[in-house]
């Protein structure tokens, strides 16, 4: 490869594109299908074994400023976030597509690093990068680097998870502490006087689901990204037409990111998480995919954080310490004070 | 067939329910009268014979109207009987007749109290004396007609003696519905801690007083809901409810026996004894005394004291078996809303309470103490629910078809209203809305209003707030839904207040508020102080408070400190080393840089002209309110409080004006008066007052240039009586006509009216636009 930076030249369909495809793409997604260099990944349907399991498709952009920050980076978070959204629906991810649009004058050493993350977390999290686009464009025209994402996976027979299931007295569990990741990127804006450490959680979570699966009967998972599980109970709640009811004394929370959104007048419950999945699980099975869930690395600090019940009127609820019971609302937006 | 003359007096208002007929009944006696009387569809109908003085009768029944009663119209026509009326008679209400008002609960009238304390009446001391001139109403009524059968008096059949009361038209208890006496009514219980009834009737309200009178927290079920009573003036049984109710300093109501007591604990002129003492029976803010004997916990830091008096025969018994004034502050748990069974009762307050006074008589609807308070001779309403609701609030002139419109209210101090046959039906206080329980009941109250009133809403109209509950629960009912400016909302609401027609002409207003979603003429969304113009068809910002930064959202509501570093930041250079003052040290404790970063970053920290967060910011400064509020308002209460401590006398309440035209100089001198002045803290609260008024009133005059006319002041700071009494003496020194609140609360209790009569508003003109087009054919 010629020059330090991404030029137009890049994008342009041309030698360059070329060289830069072979030299970075296919060298870090290194994989028989990618390799073949056609138009279209050719995958071969036993890959997908019975013809009852259900095939799962999923896709999502990622643009985040900063490009990388403390525990990931926009590659990382593009093969993570793709994949999670699969095995959140029980699904196992396989494939994965990338698309990358790149700003004009982006170090290529950046790209590189970055390309070099998103295929140590494919390999990570099994699955493989069979297809691709670049496309470059003007400076101004996009910030660095957007990286959209898409993958499919195979649902064994048998599986069938989502808001349907969720029934009263089902147990609301994740998987750990809430808030994590948007505390991190407030620190790596680097516009905030933040002296902690804290990581971003952004994780492959295909591992860990199918953990809880094999535990006992989970009847639905969301991946708690932006909104937050604020977000989640509310979807959850307005499609079941059932209450939720969380206990504030319960949430995980690392104490730093408490300290600093008490500071701040954040509500981790709102806040955005990058490896973190609410899960409702029937009653009778929750200590069991729980136990499961903190055997698992991404689940030490796993815990039940409340409760699923029938209500004529459904709402999101935080009981608080001395039993009051907060409405908590779909997330509008950033957090609007109310209090007049 | 026969024809005989005679005439018809139709009579609107609260005239159903209120021993209206029975009364009409003894007039035509006296003045020898004959022919009917009866209850319709519309109120009440007479008809007498002639020749016959309609005028004479008329002002009779004007004079001594029962004093439940209002008329809000009479009208007087031609009629005839077929046949010939020797007698006048009480004719009974036709099929299908509603009760068209339900009446207001209503304090022990004085013949009750009478045989309350009679030892021959068959009534002594008896818990539920009551007659068609008092005792529970709205609280009792499931459905209308207002009939015994529609009441929770249903399951009690009347005996024999109250039968006959009950039906003969002479007597005080003529189709009192909840007619009562010992034999058939409601009966006591008291009940332990370890939940068994260990007295009843009587000797459960000697248990009663007895356990106050050592000390112990009794749950006791009144009117409207329960309350958590306790001696106010054992100090250590004060302290034990502020620990079990998680209440720190939020002041406690008081009952007292009589306004005599009153007199004792507080500073009472004539029109706050009026209050007292009438059939609302609210709780009166009322200036305290020293040495009142009360425990300091009751209100620390607090100026005043709310007082009220017995409200139903049962806390009356009770008062007169103790010497003592109690503490009656709403039966909640922390956080909850007030109970209003006895399992809610036992279950949600057994970590409070150490007894219970219970009975057998369901309360159907929950109705809150109501509030007041008094400027001059003027009272005003700031949180209105029993006694007052469900009175219809009568609209001004041009709202008379005024109809199917349900305001949702604000999403805190929530009430709702229907506009229902030209007035306006403002539910009672409920609360705030993000709370799961009371947002339950705010659904089930509007869905009870509607059946109450037979009312069908055709048009909705909600607070513009995105992120309120009100706003987006009002979306979900498939009417149009219209979303109204906070702060026009309040200014309409002051304008019926005071009697402004539809079509009056646009007005000042001062609209000093916490927070309220502003619309696009301005940058900043949450608006504060406004200086508005506007009437109910439109509303124009002309100006306002400079936005500040909310630190940590709505973290500085309850964080005064926050508000403090934000000012002191941008009006007072190096105030770090401006003063030595403990809060100026305190603040320095704080993650400055964090916080600082914070602002720049304008991460959680939205713009906001808000009034209500400057007052925090002078609170957090002079007042031992800085490190957080344990009840909204309570800063600025304590700020007010400070300033009362330096004035001589009410009467002083006079403003030097000495008007600022540039904001930030204004805003500067403000904020080095109260940082760097070597005068005392109570007189730097008054100055803080004072400055603030004048800044306001300048902002006004520089927007109002030669114009005058009307100034609405409005808005929940307006509680604040101390600025209230300057702006009002400050604007009338500049010859602007002042409008205030009365009736209708100044804060969000009152906003619903006015999103209510602006939705009106804007639909009556489209019907006249099309209207007047239509006629260009
Ligand atoms: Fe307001
Ligand atoms: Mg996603
Ligand atoms: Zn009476
Ligand atoms: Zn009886």
């Amino acid at each position: 490869m010629t020059g330090t930076k991404i030029t137009l030249a890049h994008g342009s369909g041309g030698l360059a594109m070329q060289q830069l495809i072979k030299d970075l793409f296919v060298k870090y997604f290194n994989n028989p299908h990618l390799s073949l260099m056609e138009d279209q990944a050719q995958l071969s349907l036993a890959s997908f074994s019975n013809s009852t399991d259900k095939l799962a498709f999923a896709t999502d952009s990622f643009v985040i400023d900063p490009i990388t920050f403390n525990g990931g980076d926009i590659g990382k978070l593009a093969v993570c976030g793709t994949v999670n959204d699969l095995a959140v629906g029980g699904a196992i991810p396989k494939y994965l597509s990338a698309g990358f649009i790149i700003e004009e004058g982006l170090d290529l050493a950046t790209l590189e690093l970055i390309v070099k993350s998103m295929a140590q977390q494919a390999e990570r999290a099994g699955v493989s990068i069979v297809t691709g686009d670049t496309k470059v464009v003007h400076k101004g025209a996009c910030d660095k680097l957007f990286i959209n994402t898409s993958g499919i996976g195979v649902i064994p027979e048998n599986r069938c998870l989502g808001v349907s299931q969720v029934q009263a007295g089902d147990k609301v569990l994740v998987n750990g502490t809430l808030g994590d990741h948007a505390t991190a990127i407030l620190q790596a804006r680097g516009e905030l006087a933040l002296s902690g450490d804290i990581s971003s959680d952004c994780a492959a979570l295909n591992e860990l689901t199918e953990l809880m699966q094999v535990a006992g009967k989970v009847h639905a998972m969301r991946d708690a990204t932006r909104g937050g599980v604020a977000a989640v109970c509310n979807e959850i709640s307005e499609s079941s037409q059932l209450s939720i009811c969380l206990k504030e004394t319960q949430l995980p929370i690392h104490q730093e990111v408490r300290a600093v959104s008490e500071m701040l007048g954040l509500d981790p419950l709102l806040m955005a998480n990058e490896g973190k999945l609410v899960a409702f699980v029937a009653a009778e099975n929750a200590d069991a995919v729980l136990a499961a869930m903190q055997s698992h690395p991404l689940g030490k600090q796993a815990a039940c954080i409340g409760e699923v019940s029938d209500a004529t009127t459904p709402q999101v609820v935080v009981e608080g310490l001395y039993g009051t019971h907060r409405q908590l609302q779909m997330p509008v937006g950033e957090q609007l004070p109310r209090i007049c | 067939m026969a024809s005989y003359a005679a005439l018809a007096i139709r009579v609107k208002g609260q005239v159903q329910g209120v021993g209206f007929r029975p009364f009409i009944w003894q007039i035509a006696k006296e003045l020898e009268c004959l022919g009917e009387v009866l209850n319709d569809n519309h109120g009440v109908l007479i008809k007498l014979l002639c020749p016959v003085d309609a005028d004479a009768f008329i002002e009779v029944m004007q004079q001594r109207l029962p004093p439940l009663a209002a008329i809000d119209e009479i009208a007087v026509s031609e009629a005839y009987f077929s046949t010939l009326p020797t007698d006048f008679l009480i004719t009974a209400s036709q099929a299908g007749v509603t009760n068209t008002r339900v009446a207001p609960d209503s304090a022990t009238c004085d013949a009750c109290l009478t045989e309350l304390f009679d030892t021959t009446d068959r009534r002594y001391q008896y818990p539920f004396i009551n007659c068609t001139h008092c005792g529970p109403r709205f609280s009792i009524i499931k459905s209308v007609p207002y009939d015994r059968k529609a009441t929770t008096m249903a399951p009690f059949a009347l005996c024999d003696d109250c039968q006959q009361e009950y039906q003969h038209p002479a007597n005080r208890r003529f189709h009192a519905q909840p007619n009562a006496c010992p034999e058939c009514g409601p009966k006591l219980q008291f009940v332990d801690s370890g939940g068994s009834v260990t007295a009843e009737e009587d000797e459960a309200l000697t248990a009663a007083a007895q356990a106050l009178a050592q000390g112990r927290i009794v749950a006791i079920k009144a009117l409207g809901g329960f309350h958590l009573a306790v001696d106010a003036s054992n100090a250590q049984a004060v302290e034990r409810l502020r620990e079990r109710k998680q209440r720190p300093s939020k002041p406690f109501a008081l009952m007292v026996a009589n306004a005599a007591q009153a007199c004792n604990l507080a500073q009472v002129n004539t029109a706050q004894e009026d209050a007292l003492t009438s059939q609302a029976a609210p709780i009166v803010l009322l200036t305290a005394r020293q040495r009142s004997g009360l425990a300091p916990g009751v209100a620390p830091g607090q100026h005043r004291v709310g007082v009220m008096l017995p409200s139903n025969p049962l806390q009356h018994c009770l008062l007169s078996r103790l010497n003592t004034p109690l503490v009656m502050t709403s039966g909640n748990a922390s956080g909850r809303p007030p109970c209003i069974t006895n399992e809610q009762a036992l279950k949600e307050l057994a970590d409070i309470a150490d007894d219970w006074l219970l009975h057998n008589r369901d309360i159907n609807n929950r109705v809150d103490d109501s509030i007041v308070q008094h400027n001059g001779e003027r009272v005003q309403v700031i949180r209105r629910a029993r006694g007052y609701v469900p009175t219809p609030i009568s609209l001004p002139s041009g709202f008379e078809a005024a109809n199917g419109v349900l305001a949702f209210g604000a999403d805190l101090k929530n009430t709702f209203c229907l506009l229902k046959d030209g007035a306006a039906l403002l539910s009672p206080h409920l609360g705030d809305l993000a709370d799961a329980d009371l947002f339950n009941s705010y659904q089930e109250n509007i869905g009870y209003f509607s059946q109450l009133y037979d009312f069908t809403a055709q048009l909705g109209c909600c607070d513009a707030h995105p992120g309120y509950l009100s706003h987006a629960f009002a979306q979900k009912h498939g009417y149009p839904v219209e979303a109204i400016q906070h702060h026009h909302a309040h200014l309409a609401a002051c304008l019926v207040d005071n009697d402004k027609a539809l079509n009056h002409e646009p007005v000042f207003a001062l609209v000093l508020d916490g927070i309220g979603w502003g619309d696009d003429s301005s940058e900043h969304d949450f608006w504060g102080a406004e200086i508005l113009f506007g009437n109910y068809h439109q509303c124009q910002r002309l100006g306002g408070l400079s936005p500040m930064p909310l630190l940590g959202g709505d973290k500085a509501a309850k964080e005064p400190w926050r508000n403090l570093l934000v000012y002191l930041d941008v009006y007072v250079e190096n105030w770090e080393q401006s003063s030595s003052s403990l809060p100026i040290s305190l603040l320095q404790t704080k993650p400055l840089t964090l916080l600082r970063s914070a602002l720049t970053s304008k991460i959680n920290c939205p713009q906001s002209s808000s009034c209500g967060r400057l007052f925090d910011a002078a609170a957090a400064l002079l007042t031992d309110c800085f490190e957080w509020q344990s009840f909204e308002g309570e800063a600025a209460m304590a700020l007010e409080s400070l300033a009362w401590q330096a004035l001589p006398s009410a009467a002083e309440l006079k403003l030097e004006l000495e008007l600022e035209f540039d904001q930030r100089l204004a805003m500067k001198r403000l904020w080095q008066a109260l940082v760097g002045c070597s005068s005392s803290k109570a007189e730097r609260a008054l100055g803080f007052h004072r400055n603030l008024a004048n800044l306001l009133l300048g902002m006004l005059l520089d927007k109002a240039g030669d114009r005058r006319g009307d100034v609405v002041l409005s808005g929940g700071v307006m509680q604040n009586r101390l600025l209230h009494e300057l702006l009002v003496s400050g604007a009338s020194q500049l010859g602007f006509n002042v409008l205030v609140h009365s009736d209708i609360p100044a804060n969000d209790g009152g906003l619903a009216v006015g999103q209510a009569v602006i939705a009106w508003a804007n639909v009556s003109t489209e019907v006249q636009t099309s209207a007047s087009e239509y006629n260009h054919d």
